[in-house]
């Protein structure tokens, strides 16, 4: 039994769906051009203007990404697509890891747009900056591909649509993606406790060479345990229901 | 074509004494089913009888509350895992996104031994529209690539929770042609029914399922003959219904103003004798009786020993 051919199939469906494109990669590449464009030589956040954004933007695009494809089990659960697999040989295993390659593959698409983007807008990083970024995006972006899995086994066909939207736009603004959280109020406390913060400052971090300091690390690891334990959970009462 | 059984393997689907509630509904209350490796078995049931629930407990979709089932000798589970298990679930629609061809293609590469995507096409009728999305589909349509699902498996054991639901006469006699062929390589093939005209045709034996409980089981000859029941509705003025009752193939009587209904095991006879007896019956209607009306009545046995059983 080979899995290669059922997550390539899964990987088709993905990228036949347009909505997921628009969500995606659509709304972050018109904002970035829209907004960083005119804002090139200007300053944000003690980086270039263009660098936070792209990052901002590539947060906020792949996180709607490897949300959406977790949160598409609910549209087959709806048509009861969950059973019927569940009556072949697929592992469970393979299922979720298709669903986690096709969000990232999704994401992976994001990121190099943008980039591409960011440099016709005159971005330049040194080779390793572009690297650490890069990695700390596809690390930051864990815990929402885990968010997506849980939403998908919570909610409807119906709602799933709204709440990838909304969800993804609360925890871009709150993460900053569309520009810093000011001043150093209860806002800016909750700002670093979300992953999406640090997939933000993934951009900050290429530019200073920092990396991530050890409270972005222990963000993302929390927010990864916290909503694993909550999807195994609903996975385990969904499967022993039925 | 004359197929020649050599002695088959001795177990198939052993299903023994299953039982399951959700709240207070007893959807199955204690159901043996045994199935013959290469049988053709029939579950047929009025809708509720707990066709499906036994179905999803045979294929480890629910866990039982008691009981417990083998699949040539294996838990549920793995004899999925194997792959010796191809089943059409009764409801659920197909993922959309892909092609026909695409979608047997997927599931079929998780089968060790999956039929040809080619041949499954071919058998289920659905070569031309292989490259049509699976969202465009007819729900006939869509219902048979269902059934393609199913079949590109190759399984040892077909399980079809009624299958031909929603198909019209045509694709209904194709899906059973092609059903056929499937049983005729040696396969093990289970499924549900409410139409007993179905499981007659289809099936080597045919359990009856009614309550949440098997109320019969056996050739497809010995269980029509206990629910295939015809009525005889006629216009009949001036004769007592007990009368009536005692007509030869009469089992029970009724009589609604002028109009009588003769419940009958053998209604030829009984019109025979109504003619003959009662030259002024008129307006004379035959009909299969509804399995839900010779269900009442099994079920209403089957209840009756279930209480004595109990007070004893």
């Amino acid at each position: 039994m080979t899995t290669a051919v059922y997550t390539r199939y899964e990987l088709l469906r993905t990228f036949r769906n347009v909505r997921f494109f628009v969500l995606a990669l659509a709304f972050p590449l018109v904002m970035f051009l829209l907004i960083a464009g005119p804002n090139r030589n200007e300053q944000l956040d003690g980086i270039s203007f263009t660098v936070y954004y792209m990052t901002g933007m590539i947060s906020w695009g792949a996180m709607a990404a490897v949300i959406a494809s977790g949160a598409r089990i609910a549209a087959e659960r709806s048509v009861q697509w969950h059973r019927q697999l569940r009556v072949t040989p697929l592992p469970v295993r393979t299922y979720f890891r298709a669903k986690l390659v096709s969000g990232y593959a999704m994401a992976a698409v994001t990121i190099v747009v943008l980039y591409v983007a960011g440099i016709s807008l005159g971005v330049r990083l040194p080779m390793s900056g572009w690297l650490s970024m890069t990695a700390l995006i596809l690390i930051g972006l864990i815990p929402f591909a885990v968010l997506g899995i849980l939403i998908g086994h919570l909610l409807t066909a119906d709602s799933i649509g709204p709440a990838i939207g909304g969800l993804t736009a609360l925890f871009a603004l709150l993460g900053g993606a569309w520009g810093p959280v000011l001043g150093e109020g209860v806002l800016r406390t909750i700002s670093k406790g979300l992953p999406s913060y640090w997939l933000v400052q993934a951009g900050k971090s290429a530019v200073t060479g920092d990396g991530w300091p050890p409270l972005a690390w222990i963000v993302v690891a929390v927010w990864t345990v916290v909503l694993t334990v909550l999807a195994v959970r609903v996975y385990q009462r969904d499967t022993a229901r039925t | 074509m004359i197929t020649v059984t050599s002695s088959p393997p001795s177990t198939g689907v052993e299903v023994v004494d299953v039982a399951k509630s959700y709240g207070a509904v007893q959807a199955v209350r204690g159901v043996d089913l045994s199935i013959a490796p290469g049988e053709t078995v029939a579950l047929l049931g009025p809708n509720g009888a707990g066709k499906s629930t036994t179905i999803d407990m045979m294929l480890g979709l629910t866990r039982p509350d008691r009981g417990h089932v083998e699949l040539f000798g294996k838990s549920p589970s793995d004899a999925v895992r194997a792959g010796a298990v191809g089943v059409m679930l009764q409801s659920g629609a197909l993922i959309r996104d892909l092609t026909v061809r695409e979608l047997i293609t997927m599931i079929g590469s998780l089968y060790p031994h999956a039929l040809d995507v080619d041949e499954v096409l071919d058998l289920t009728g659905l070569h031309d529209m292989a490259g049509r999305r699976t969202q465009r589909l007819s729900g006939g349509q869509a219902q048979r690539a269902r059934f393609a699902v199913a079949l590109v498996s190759n399984p040892e054991l077909l399980v079809l929770d009624e299958p031909t639901v929603g198909l019209d006469v045509e694709a209904r006699q194709s899906f059973w042609s092609v059903m056929r062929a499937f049983a005729a390589r040696g396969k093990t093939v289970m499924f549900a029914t409410h139409y007993l005209e179905e499981a007659d045709a289809y099936a080597d034996r045919i359990v009856l399922m009614s309550g949440g409980r098997v109320v019969a089981a056996g050739p497809p000859t010995e269980i029509k003959a206990r629910v295939g029941r015809h009525i005889i509705r006629a216009t009949v003025t001036g004769v007592d219904v007990d009368i009536l009752a005692r007509l030869p193939g009469v089992v029970l009587a009724d009589r609604h103003g002028d109009t009588v209904e003769l419940q009958c095991t053998d209604s030829d006879a009984a019109v025979r004798t109504l003619l003959t007896t009662y030259p002024g019956a008129r307006d004379i209607e035959i009909r299969g009786a509804g399995l839900e009306e010779a269900f009442l009545e099994l079920t209403a046995n089957s209840d009756q020993l279930a209480e004595l059983e109990a007070s004893r």
